[in-house]
């Protein structure tokens, strides 16, 4: 036993090293990119706070750091991220990192409603399509997950939006804290509320994936030998289901749905984006518009962090599962 | 086994036909939106914030604009968008692929490390940025696509190559002296072709979905040409207005026109699986 907690603990180990040196490429490429882009961030910064004399442009450029060579200010960024330093935004006037602790709040609430019900909803359906192979449930459900993968999750947003906010009026056009109030004062209610519209649509344009994967997955489990062993002894319906088709499909949906991480923060980006829901998704796309190259830079990382964690937690389980990965 | 009937096809002929159907119809839209002249998709300040009528099936915008002449011209961008970064994209990853597999082993795990990376940022996140890079506009956005959609081809073509390796016509080919060029030519090309299309095939979906959604962001394209993500941004503005033919329509046609190539692709895919043949 001892040996087998060492290999997990050292395969976690190896998962840690292998996320740090992602990371680290992710910010060499990142910092490589916006140093390429032909829009000059001192520009950006002195059109926004107004005319400024050569010299006062040169002050910029010094303190900036932008008078030396990329590898140096690569280098100078990563030391100062190191330090927990990721620099101030030029939108916000305020520190990245203070927005994006911020804003990911918003966001997590977010993903994790949509994470929660697209895994419940689509690992259920999945088991029915599986269950019912060829039937009409099987062919209808499938029609629909087709039909749903194919739909762009702005365009989803938006139909919600047209219907519950402009023709039923059931929720405001955006934002998840009422104009004029402050944070403290909201709520829980009052977030939920705000909360449904983009959930529900990222609910709606996750869940197809699992489901198809989950159907499949049934469908190999209930061609297999035992299952055809437990038909042979009397089993059916209900108790073949939860003591076969489930306890074998749980484990790949799960490991599936963190696997899903990168789908579900762009997924989140283009709902934040729609219903103006104040999380790093809207933040980035912000950013990027807007030439705030600390702020690009920071949720770039940040969500490379996010995903990266998602994929190691699926790794782990899949060596649970497969015990030929070891 | 009932009579034959020759009304009865069976399900690699009907694939087939629904292939051609689907191929036809995306093609028509594609040369449609080629074909439309300039001066349809020209403002009229009269005919402007008009809801659907026989005369403008699809309504028109705030400009005057006819949104179905728009849509379809924005549509043949988008294929164009899509055609373009997904063979980029799938010629790639077969070769990526088939390095890793036919390499060292270092290169192998170079590959893996590569391919975590790329999975490891949201595509939307890496597209905005390499968008950026790029100061906007197609390129940057055929970069963007094309950067992002390689990992699952390579990794299927990885697999697939490292199984062919272990065949023993594969190992009998290299005993009787046959360079590593002249098996893969003859015995690998020929087995990854089938999967190299439908990967290509199930790849456009993903890269319209996305030319779409970047667009609707406000990167990619500029706002003068009529792609169905910048419609669609525009919509935004005249929701409260009312005018919701503006943003249903266009987004129906993108739908529909990724529903269609997603189901070509798994057609094709039926007709070249061999194991389809028994149904």
């Amino acid at each position: 036993m001892k040996n087998a907690a060492g290999r997990a603990a050292l395969r976690f180990l190896k998962n840690c090293i292998r996320i740090l040196s992602l990371l680290l490429a992710v910010s060499i490429i990142s910092f490589a990119l916006v140093s390429a882009s032909p829009v000059d961030p001192v520009q950006q910064y002195i059109m926004k706070i107004g005319p400024v004399s050569a010299e006062q442009r040169a002050a910029i450029e010094a303190y900036w750091g932008m008078d030396k060579p990329p590898t140096v200010r690569y280098i100078s960024w990563l030391d100062a991220l190191v330090h927990g330093d990721f620099g101030i935004s030029l939108l916000y006037r305020r520190p990245v990192i203070d927005i994006i602790a911020e804003r990911f709040g918003n966001s997590l609430a977010l993903m994790l409603c949509a994470w929660v019900f697209s895994g419940i909803i689509g690992f259920s359906l999945g088991c029915v399509m599986g269950m019912h192979r060829g039937k009409w449930q099987d062919k209808i459900i499938r029609r629909i997950c087709y039909l749903l993968s194919s739909v762009p999750a702005f365009w989803l947003g938006l139909i919600l939006l047209l219907l519950f906010s402009v023709k039923l009026g059931w929720f405001p056009v955006g934002f998840s804290t009422p104009i004029g109030m402050l944070d403290s004062e909201v709520g829980i209610w009052q977030r939920l509320y705000h909360l449904a519209l983009p959930a529900l649509t990222l609910t709606l344009v996750s869940f197809s994936n699992i489901a198809l994967h989950t159907r499949q997955k049934m469908i190999d489990v209930m061609n297999s030998a035992y299952v055809l062993f437990a038909r042979a002894r009397g089993e059916g319906g209900w108790t073949l289901f939860v003591r076969h088709g489930l306890r074998n499909t749980i484990l790949p949906a799960l490991t599936l749905q963190f696997a899903s991480f990168a789908e579900l923060f762009g997924g989140s980006v283009l709902a934040e984006n729609v219903f103006s829901y104040p999380g790093l998704g809207s933040a980035v796309s912000a950013a990027g518009l807007g030439s705030d190259v600390p702020l690009l830079l920071g949720i770039t990382l940040f969500s490379t962090l996010f995903v990266c964690a998602g994929n190691m937690i699926a790794n782990l389980l899949y060596g649970i599962i497969d015990p030929k990965m070891h | 086994m009932g009579r034959w009937n020759p009304f009865r096809l069976n399900g690699r002929i009907r694939a087939l036909m629904l292939a051609v159907v689907l191929g036809v119809v995306i093609l028509a839209v594609y040369a449609a939106g080629i074909l439309i002249p300039q001066d349809a998709v020209g403002t009229d300040f009269i005919q402007a914030k008009q809801p659907p009528s026989w005369q403008h099936l699809f309504g028109t915008d705030n400009l005057g604009r006819d949104i179905l002449m728009r849509t379809l011209k924005g549509m043949s961008v988008s294929v164009t968008v899509g055609i373009a970064a997904s063979c980029i994209s799938a010629v790639a990853g077969i070769l990526i692929g088939i390095a890793a597999a036919a390499g060292s082993r270092f290169l192998d795990g170079a590959v893996s490390w590569l391919i975590d990376l790329m999975m490891g940022i949201p595509h939307t996140v890496l597209i905005i940025l390499i968008s950026f890079a790029m100061g906007r506009g197609l390129r940057g956005l055929l970069a963007g696509i094309a950067a992002t959609h390689w990992t699952s081809l390579a990794r299927l073509i990885r697999g697939e190559v490292m199984q062919l390796r272990g065949q023993q016509y594969v190992m009998i080919s290299r005993r009787m002296g046959k360079s590593g060029g002249w098996i893969l030519r003859h015995h690998l090309l020929p087995h990854l072709a089938p999967q190299f299309l439908t990967g290509l095939i199930l790849m456009f979906p993903h890269a319209i979905l996305h030319e779409a959604s970047i667009s609707f962001l406000g990167y990619g394209l500029p706002p003068e040409q009529p792609a169905v993500g910048i419609i669609l941004a525009e919509s935004m503005t005249y929701l409260s207005s009312g005018m919701w033919w503006m943003a249903v329509f266009p987004g129906m046609v993108l739908v529909l026109m990724v529903w269609l190539i997603d189901r070509l692709g798994e057609n094709l895919r039926r007709v070249i699986d061999p194991y389809s043949a028994q149904e």
